[in-house]
């Protein structure tokens, strides 16, 4: 029935139609809702039963315990910081309600340029933006403005993606670029205190908080040289102010299983940036930074603080921007590890560093490969010159 | 005690449908011909018209730049027709058979005593020549060159592929004479899998037999090359199959040429998968009568197995390098609603978010030719290094080839290659790529540059 409407609709959309300038958003619904009847005409007959909707579809059900939580948990602190009781579904509606309208503005906006971007290139739609579409609103502080976001996702997709030509050819993370570009556009909404908490009633539930309300991250006295009075499993379970969905280790535990298991992210890239960042975090310890709080923090805490969980599982294996060669993805997530600490303990202007870090590695990538290729390329004319 | 060499990459694909080892010799079909398009590399020069009459052995078309390559007709007969398709390319030369089969004879040869040049004059009188390809570009060989080593596979893991042991039942004796003769030639490597460690084939004379324990692709030659002798710019290896080495071996011990085979026919559509005894170039329409499935949906032919094969027809001839004819659905009239995020418990998948790692490979599956997404760019990183056991960045070599940056081609190894190596990469791609196509693009415009 789906296919019958549709074969009604088309004649609509193709060139010379009433509609051709909606041909892409038509495509795009298209290919949703039915799986395209086109057969191969040259090379295998057969094709595996996976693409690239599939791939981004399951990073999206990755990212959804850790966005779930982080619903939950923008209800749990402003109840918290009014003293109210309520029940946990009245804490998840809150929070839901908070995130809605930033989610649809980030889809609205960012497929709303890949729609258009398709149309002109007379291309398919391609489906990278429905993770980034999901991930730019999660790794900002829940009172980021809609406005700001929306800048920031037409900033990111414009700039970072399609000038490169679009998914697949872009050099940096768009949603980390997104979020570097709030982080240094406009800080003062961006850090500090004040942004971690929702202080607007959202129909009926939850409550005003006046302004003068403060939240710090953990990361974020440590900077202030207060030593962090949480211990690992609070930690862990994430209820405490942070960007909406990066608080809860065991959520993106969960997506991590997910990503690994599917094999969709690269088990080398994620736990190379584990083991990087624990072993810096280890140095930092055992250096005798006397008057560092961030040093002091135990290197397994630093490990579950901030977005560094949440950077290593979803944004580092990324794999566009990360290191393509097997080898450089060791390499490149220990880096970032490396890098993300450093920055941490060392510049209490970012106590996260995991952004930078990324971000970063993301312009080494490239470099990191070509030691590898080179050496396979070496080991071929190595064997020409030995004869 | 043979050299074992285990493999890790790659990707087993069951199909439904595998060809029982029995099997029927068909009834001579009504029309045979030899297609060009099965001899890469070579521009035809036809040497026969409408009418002549042939014997099995006489040359049908030769290569137009040396004359030397020669492509002969399978069956004696009459030549029906000279078909060519546009800007009058040659697509295909047909002869229709006589009632018995006369052979061209060109005499029973010691293997022992026959000169290098001798036997490579034979091979090209008896068209047998043109069934050796070379590497690079995966062309037709040609006779001026001294290979460093010719390479046969006795295997091939590919989906619905013909099982050797099968193929060469009852023929052993010929297909070691044809081996002992290549070896003349120049070191020649036998690349065999572990269940066929006492076949009775073996043993070979004057040839290196290796075991290749692995996953799909691991039958491929390519693979061979890869791990034994892999091919710098500037030399050659010649491959050639092990069911052609049987030819050879029947020309040098009986005197003629018979380019009879015997193919697997297989695939979800065919009613009784099994091994059928015909002569190369024979019409498929004829080889598949009664045995495909009458079905309401489309059915796609294809000549080969389903990575490697190409699309026909009932009305199309079996390739004369074709050892297997395969019959899946075609699935263009399938409309699968919001297929993308369905379990799809009925598709194969090398992906685990699908459940086909569940059956443990025990399960065989039913495709149809559908490619199930659309074309982007390389998404995904290794997903081709996977699937692809040699000693080469597949992704890398596909980029360099897209963006024709020669130098990076060599540099990546594209001397070593040919399309049929990245078939498995191919369909696990979830890019969609054609990579074959890409592949064979990028080896023609080489050679031509190279020229």
């Amino acid at each position: 029935m789906i296919q019958k409407t549709l074969d009604k609709l088309r004649p609509h959309f193709e060139e010379g139609g009433k509609l051709s300038a909606f041909r892409s958003v038509f495509d795009g619904f298209e290919t949703f809702l039915v799986v395209p009847s086109t057969t191969s005409k040259s090379g295998v007959s057969i094709h595996d039963s996976i693409d690239s909707k599939r791939i981004m579809s399951f990073v999206v059900i990755a990212l959804l315990p850790a966005l779930f939580f982080g619903m939950y948990n923008i209800g749990y602190q402003n109840y918290q910081a009014a003293g109210v009781e309520a029940s946990c579904v009245d804490l998840f509606l809150y929070g839901l309600l908070v995130m809605l309208p930033k989610i649809v503005v980030s889809y609205v906006v960012g497929l709303g340029i890949e729609f258009v971007v398709a149309q002109w290139k007379k291309e398919e739609i391609q489906e990278g933006y429905l993770v980034t579409g999901i991930l730019i609103p999660m790794i900002v502080p829940v009172d980021t403005p809609l406005w700001m976001l929306a800048v920031a996702v037409a900033f990111s997709v414009i700039f970072a993606k399609e000038i490169y030509g679009g998914t697949g050819m872009n050099i940096f993370n768009p949603a980390l670029v997104a979020r570097a570009f709030l982080f240094f556009a406009y800080p003062t909404s961006m850090s500090g205190d004040k942004v971690w908490l929702a202080k607007d009633t959202w129909f009926s539930l939850g409550n005003i908080i006046p302004d003068s309300h403060t939240l710090a991250t953990p990361l974020g006295e440590a900077a202030a040289h207060i030593a962090p009075q949480g211990d690992f499993w609070t930690y862990c379970v994430g209820l405490m102010p942070g960007s909406v969905g990066e608080t809860s280790v065991i959520a993106i535990a969960i997506g991590a299983v997910i990503l690994l298991w599917t094999g969709i992210a690269s088990w080398k890239t994620m736990c190379s940036v584990f083991v990087g960042g624990a072993a810096t975090a280890y140095l930092f310890n055992i250096s005798g930074l006397a008057d560092n709080a961030v040093a002091a923090i135990p290197w397994y805490n630093h490990l579950v603080l901030g977005g560094f969980c949440f950077g290593a599982v979803f944004m580092a294996t990324d794999p566009v921007t990360s290191a393509r060669t097997e080898g450089g993805k060791y390499i490149y997530g220990l880096l970032i590890g490396v890098l993300a600490i450093t920055i941490r303990v060392l510049n209490p202007g970012y106590p996260e560093g995991m952004m930078l870090a990324i971000l970063f590695m993301n312009m080494f990538a490239p470099l990191i490969d070509y030691c590898f290729v080179q050496r396979n390329i070496n080991k071929r004319l190595q064997r020409t010159k030995t004869k | 005690m043979l050299r074992t060499i285990k493999l890790k990459k790659g990707l087993d694909i069951r199909l439904s449908g595998e060809a029982e080892p029995t099997f029927t010799p068909v009834e001579q079909s009504t029309l045979y011909a030899m297609r060009p398009t099965d001899f890469h590399g070579i521009v035809p020069k036809p040497v026969v018209k409408p009418g002549d009459k042939l014997r099995a052995g006489d040359a049908l078309f030769v290569d137009k730049a040396t004359e030397r390559i020669r492509v002969v007709s399978p069956v004696s007969g009459t030549v029906k027709d000279i078909v060519r398709g546009e800007r009058r390319k040659i697509l295909s030369i047909t002869v229709e058979p006589s009632a018995t089969q006369v052979s061209a004879d060109f005499g029973k040869v010691d293997v022992a005593n026959i000169t290098p040049d001798a036997l490579i004059e034979l091979l090209l009188r008896s068209g047998l020549f043109a069934f050796i390809h070379q590497r690079p570009y995966d062309v037709v060989a040609s006779p001026t060159d001294t290979p460093k080593g010719i390479f046969v596979s006795a295997f091939s893991k590919m989906p619905l592929a013909a099982d050797f042991d099968v193929v060469v039942a009852g023929r052993e004796s010929y297909f070691q004479a044809g081996l002992k003769a290549l070896s003349k030639l120049a070191p020649t490597y036998l690349g065999i899998s572990p269940k066929q460690a006492e076949s009775a084939f073996l043993p070979t004379e004057g040839v290196t037999v290796t075991v290749f324990d692995g996953p799909n692709p691991s039958g491929n030659v390519g693979v061979h090359i890869n791990h034994l002798a892999p091919v710098n710019k500037g030399e050659v290896v010649w491959t050639i199959g092990a069911e052609e080495v049987i030819f050879i071996g029947e020309l040098l011990s009986e005197g003629h040429v018979n380019l009879k085979r015997r193919i697997a026919v297989g695939g979800s559509e065919v009613i009784h998968p099994e091994y059928v005894e015909t002569y190369i170039g024979a019409k498929i329409g004829d080889i598949l009568r009664n045995n495909v499935t009458n079905s309401e949906y489309h059915i796609r032919i294809i000549n080969g197995n389903p990575l490697v094969g190409t699309i026909s027809s009932e009305d199309d001839f079996l390739g004369a390098r074709s050892t297997e004819l395969s019959v899946l659905p075609e699935g263009d009239d399938k409309h699968e609603v919001l297929g993308w995020i369905a379990p799809r418990l009925n598709q194969f998948s090398a992906h685990r978010s699908y459940f086909s790692w569940l059956m443990g490979g025990r399960k065989s599956y039913a495709p149809d030719c559908r490619i199930k997404g659309g074309e982007r760019r390389m998404i995904m990183s290794g997903e081709y290094d996977r699937v692809f056991p040699m000693d080469i960045y597949a992704g890398y070599l596909v980029k360099a080839i897209l963006t024709g940056d020669i130098d990076r081609q060599e540099a990546l190894g594209i001397y070593e290659v040919a399309p049929e190596d990245f078939a498995v990469a191919e369909f696990v791609d979830s890019s969609k790529l054609a990579l074959q196509r890409i592949v064979r693009e990028g080896l023609d415009t080489l050679r031509k540059e190279n020229a």
